[in-house]
């Protein structure tokens, strides 16, 4: 019936489709917690910097994947 | 049963229109699964594989019930916005023209070719429908588990929100495949990702940002702001891929005259 590898791996498409995409979202994440307490910006800010940070990624990726071959 | 509907709302959206996508998809193959090999067994599958994902959801939600919030809001944030961002991504490519759109009635017509020339008893009971049919709504399932545990486990009380946009989701999608009996080709199948692709991303960063020690501005009502935020990025992002990839051709066009 479904092999234990069929799950495995639609449950790890269901996050990961761009490999590059997902390294720079968690490695954003990680940043956006250990770097922002030590920076001088009022702690509403982190949230849009957080959001900026993924949005910025999310064009990148796309705009990557639109490169004229 | 009250809601704080500032949160429950966009939930319950959420959870509908993801849960269509994936449920269209699901119809797509059980309908042709039925229609060649006989109705029985392929609506015996489907119904075992939908009871299944009800018990896992239930099993799953009252479990979350028991665990503190802000200790899973991270893990759960960071997944639903992978997910998120991971829909949106295909869906502005496919807005843009680059990646092929989702087309229902073409996946119909393959999948009843494929089936016509599979051997097996087709007719009272028939193991290969109730099989093909158990395994695509599981696996389409899946992905509507997820969305509503994930979902759910963003605030408290926000399972039954999930859970009754998804069942509603499946209620339209089951009848809507009743009445025409034809896969659901005309729903805008890539409208739907790409709402739910906004959606979604917009929940992650706002729980992982919860998670992280983030102050929002406005508290839940910022899930608005960051709606409206990923909509903005995504349609410039559409637009940008169709000039690039616009460009790309119009260069190779010359270069070629």
């Amino acid at each position: 019936m479904i092999g234990l590898k069929t799950i495995v791996r639609k449950a790890f498409n269901l996050f990961v489709d761009d490999v590059l995409m997902t390294m720079a979202v968690l490695l954003w994440l990680i940043m956006v917690w250990l770097l922002l307490p030590w920076i001088f910006v009022p702690a509403t800010w982190w949230g849009v910097i957080e959001f900026l940070g993924l949005a910025v990624i999310l064009t990148v990726s796309v705009l990557h994947h639109a490169r004229p071959r | 049963m009250f809601f704080d509907w500032t949160q429950a709302g966009p939930t319950i959206v959420a959870a509908f229109l993801a849960s269509m996508v994936e449920f269209i998809e699901a119809l797509t193959v059980v309908l042709a699964v039925g229609t060649v090999r006989g109705w029985r067994g392929t609506l015996l599958g489907g119904g075992v594989a939908v009871g299944s994902l009800l018990f896992v959801v239930a099993l799953l939600g009252s479990a979350l019930t028991r665990i503190p919030l802000d200790a899973i809001r991270v893990v759960v944030g960071t997944l639903v916005l992978l997910f998120g961002l991971r829909w949106l991504h295909k869906a502005i490519l496919r807005g843009a023209g680059i990646i092929a759109r989702h087309d229902e009635a073409a996946i119909y017509t393959r999948q009843q070719q494929a089936l016509r020339g599979m051997t097996g008893n087709a007719g009272r009971w028939d193991k290969v429908a109730f099989v093909l049919a158990f395994k695509s709504v599981i696996l389409e399932g899946t992905e509507v588990v997820f969305i509503v545990i994930a979902l759910a486990a963003g605030g408290t009380g926000l399972l039954w929100p999930a859970s009754m946009g998804a069942l509603a989701a499946l209620a339209v999608v089951g009848l809507l495949g009743l009445l025409v009996h034809r896969p659901l080709s005309r729903v805008p199948e890539n409208t739907l990702k790409f709402v739910v692709g906004v959606l979604l991303s917009a929940f992650g960063t706002f729980w992982t940002g919860e998670g992280l020690g983030v102050v929002w501005p406005g508290h839940d009502w910022a899930i608005g702001g960051l709606v409206a935020g990923y909509l903005t990025v995504a349609v410039i992002a559409v637009v940008l891929c169709r000039r690039r990839v616009g460009a790309g051709r119009q260069t190779s066009t010359g270069v070629e005259s």
